[in-house]
């Protein structure tokens, strides 16, 4: 395991975040661990309000304080903590050694700067290029991202272009300083599937040359099975499987990532009748059930999965899921008891 | 199922008109559905799919007469709905509605649930009042949604249950024909799944006919007894279920089922990636509307524009492409 750890260049331990609003405190992200080897891709996988988006803004320290707030934990960057740097410390990591391209590219785009004005912005910041070097390489950049006539695209605004080749800006940007790792928040969820496959291809092809790391936030399936080498499955602010892809995929443990992996309609596979379901929805926030967050909704769930948290544990395989299923505690437990709410 | 058409679409334009100029006169139209035909049978569902633009929504709208088409006509069970005048429409609404894809805009965020239930009873004078709150408990309770949350406000349901609440007003005047229009696409996949599972449930027992608009491949193969796919205004292929995913024969559609990430990591097939974007519905490209970014395009799908034409094979498919049309003759 120490082999591993040497290599990793992201370890996050034990990240709690929590919004404190006027209703109560809402844990949004409750004991995350988890970390990406140099190179690979990381997917976090998750549906809405499973806390995936908020670990990502919690790294790179986003949050909108003091209503969000990093309560705990670790955020280890090539060996150092995040969470212990200065702001402006953080500012000269952010966009430099790490990076990030957001879902929405009209909105996380500046409306009133050309393409090109919003790259060579950052490289002026962080490489300390002048005004016509930085010119040069955002040109550069949008060649490499697959924009035709860069030169001319340079000069435009981003309402000028398609929701792709907007998509395509942001990585332009947030490769623009050669980041070791680069945070992609549903990177592809806003565009269209011909559109989606152009991209994912790119941000594939660009990891494979610049050697980049990768996290991935999504909420599809397709697009983790198709990109990533781990995958880390949220529920209710924790993870409850990290595994590698193949195993997630082929051998999932975890009832939720069993129900997540039954209900999405397959495009490529025959299914007669009604799909899988799991049943009930996400409990609020504000008032998470006692024991498993999944177990009201859990098909198996026992008398202990209702009163008491199950830790991330390994399991025989060297994967970690956090299910009684997989402890030698589950067969010294009764029946299965539903307490659906 | 039976071959009853009860929907029947013929050559439906739907331009809208570009203002410009000084006086504002109208310079240009953005095509947005060109001359686009189909027939949906009774208890069947037929689905549109197709990516942004293509004017898969704008069909539903103009079925609707949410938007009054340009042109062409749009039979249901015999009689010419663009013929009707605006009353007439209204009143036909009770046998066509309508489910919108974002749950949190259309409901009226002032109504309760069984207010928004009893404005669809009223404008269309299904049920006698006195029954009304008898009814839209039991359609309440068929959505799965409790007798408790009658009076509840749409701000207290989460995503799934309003969009539940959708789909119990569009039952509410016990319609024939429902156009779901991204019915489940803002919704999470647990929650995805149990919509689709309940539409499916619902088909069953009061007899309903869908027309299903998606751009998620996955939903409407679980749903879909035919699909039609739609590029830039235009319908590129029509099949049943099993020879549209079997084997698909318009490049586009080739395209669109191998471009989906697929979950299935032990078998990798093959990608077809598109280059460049949809051209623009203001100026569409001349003949084949595809063969711009078409990967087996050659001359003549520049000049001339395919029709949809049957092809052999052991089910119903229609496509629109030279290609499938030169290897048969």
């Amino acid at each position: 395991m120490s082999l591993t750890k040497e290599e990793s260049i992201l370890e996050v331990r034990n990240l709690r975040t929590s919004f404190f609003t006027d209703e109560g405190e809402v844990k949004a992200v409750d004991g995350v661990d988890f970390s990406i080897e140099k190179g690979k891709t990381l997917g976090i996988v998750g549906e809405s309000g499973s806390g995936k988006s908020i670990t990502s803004l919690s790294i790179l320290r986003l949050l909108q304080e003091p209503v969000g707030r990093i309560k705990e934990g670790e955020v280890i960057f090539k060996g150092e903590d995040l969470l212990k740097k200065s702001k402006k410390q953080m500012m000269a990591i952010r966009g430099n050694n790490i990076s990030m391209i957001f879902q929405e590219p009209m909105t996380s785009l500046n409306p009133t700067l050309t393409c090109g004005e919003q790259i060579a912005e950052s490289i002026r910041i962080h490489q300390k290029l002048n005004k016509k070097k930085a010119w040069e390489k955002s040109v550069e950049m949008l060649k490499l991202v697959g924009i035709p006539s860069p030169e001319k695209r340079a000069k435009q605004y981003p309402f000028e272009l398609s929701g792709g080749m907007r998509q395509r800006v942001m990585i332009a940007i947030s490769l623009a300083c050669n980041p070791e790792l680069l945070i992609a928040d549903e990177p592809t969820t806003a565009l269209d599937v011909t559109i989606q496959a152009q991209i994912l291809e790119l941000i594939k092809k660009l990891q494979e040359d610049m050697g980049t790391s990768l996290m991935i936030i999504t909420h599809d399936l397709g697009v983790v099975a198709e990109m990533c080498d781990k995958v880390a499955v949220m529920y209710c602010g924790k993870v409850v499987e990290y595994a590698d892809v193949k195993t997630v995929f082929t051998d999932p443990k975890h009832p939720y990532t069993i129900g997540l992996l039954n209900s999405v309609p397959k495009h490529d596979e025959d299914v007669e009748g009604d799909l899988a379901i799991i049943t009930g929805s996400v409990p609020s926030p504000f008032n998470l059930p006692s024991g498993c967050s999944f177990a009201p909704r859990c098909p198996s769930a026992k008398e202990i999965c209702h009163a008491t948290l199950p830790e991330l544990a390994e399991t025989s395989d060297g994967d970690k899921v956090r299910c009684w299923i997989y402890t030698d505690q589950w067969e010294k437990e009764g029946e299965a008891v539903s307490r659906h709410e | 199922m039976s071959d009853q058409a009860l929907l029947e679409v013929k050559e439906l334009k739907q331009y809208f008109p570009i203002k410009g100029g000084v006086f504002g006169r109208t310079v240009n139209h953005v095509k947005a559905v060109d001359d686009v035909s189909f027939t949906v049978n009774e208890g069947e569902t037929v689905s549109i799919v197709g990516e942004s633009g293509c004017g898969k929504s704008t069909t539903g709208r103009a079925i609707l007469r949410l938007d009054n088409p340009y042109s062409g006509n749009i039979y249901f069970q015999g009689e010419d709905l663009v013929s009707l005048s605006k009353s007439q429409m209204r009143k036909k609404r009770k046998d066509l509605q309508i489910i919108f894809q974002d749950p949190y805009a259309s409901l009226n965020p002032r109504q309760t649930v069984s207010q928004i239930l009893e404005e669809a009873m009223e404008i269309q004078k299904v049920i006698p009042k006195k029954d009304r709150r008898k009814k839209i408990t039991e359609l309440l309770e068929t959505v799965g949604i409790g007798a408790h949350q009658i009076d509840r406000y749409p701000h207290e349901f989460s995503g799934g249950q309003r969009q539940r609440i959708g789909i119990a007003r569009a039952l509410s005047v016990d319609p024939k024909l429902i156009v779901c229009d991204e019915a489940v696409s803002a919704l999470d996949v647990s929650i995805q799944a149990q919509v689709l599972n309940l539409l499916k449930d619902l088909q069953r027992k009061f007899k309903l006919t869908y027309l299903f608009i998606s751009h998620d491949l996955g939903v409407v193969r679980h749903i879909s007894d035919r699909i039609i796919v739609m590029y830039l205004g235009k319908i590129v292929e029509v099949a049943d279920k099993k020879s549209l995913f079997n084997q698909p024969r318009h490049p586009y559609t080739q395209a669109l089922l191998s471009a989906i990430p697929s979950t299935n990591i032990t078998e990798r097939r093959e990608r077809i990636i598109l280059t460049g974007d949809v051209p623009s519905p203001i100026d569409p490209p001349a003949g084949c509307r595809f063969h711009t970014r078409c990967p087996l395009a050659f001359d003549r799908c520049a000049k001339e524009e395919p029709k949809l034409m049957s092809v052999s094979g052991s089910g119903y498919q229609q496509v629109a492409c030279h290609l499938t049309e030169e290897s048969k003759a």
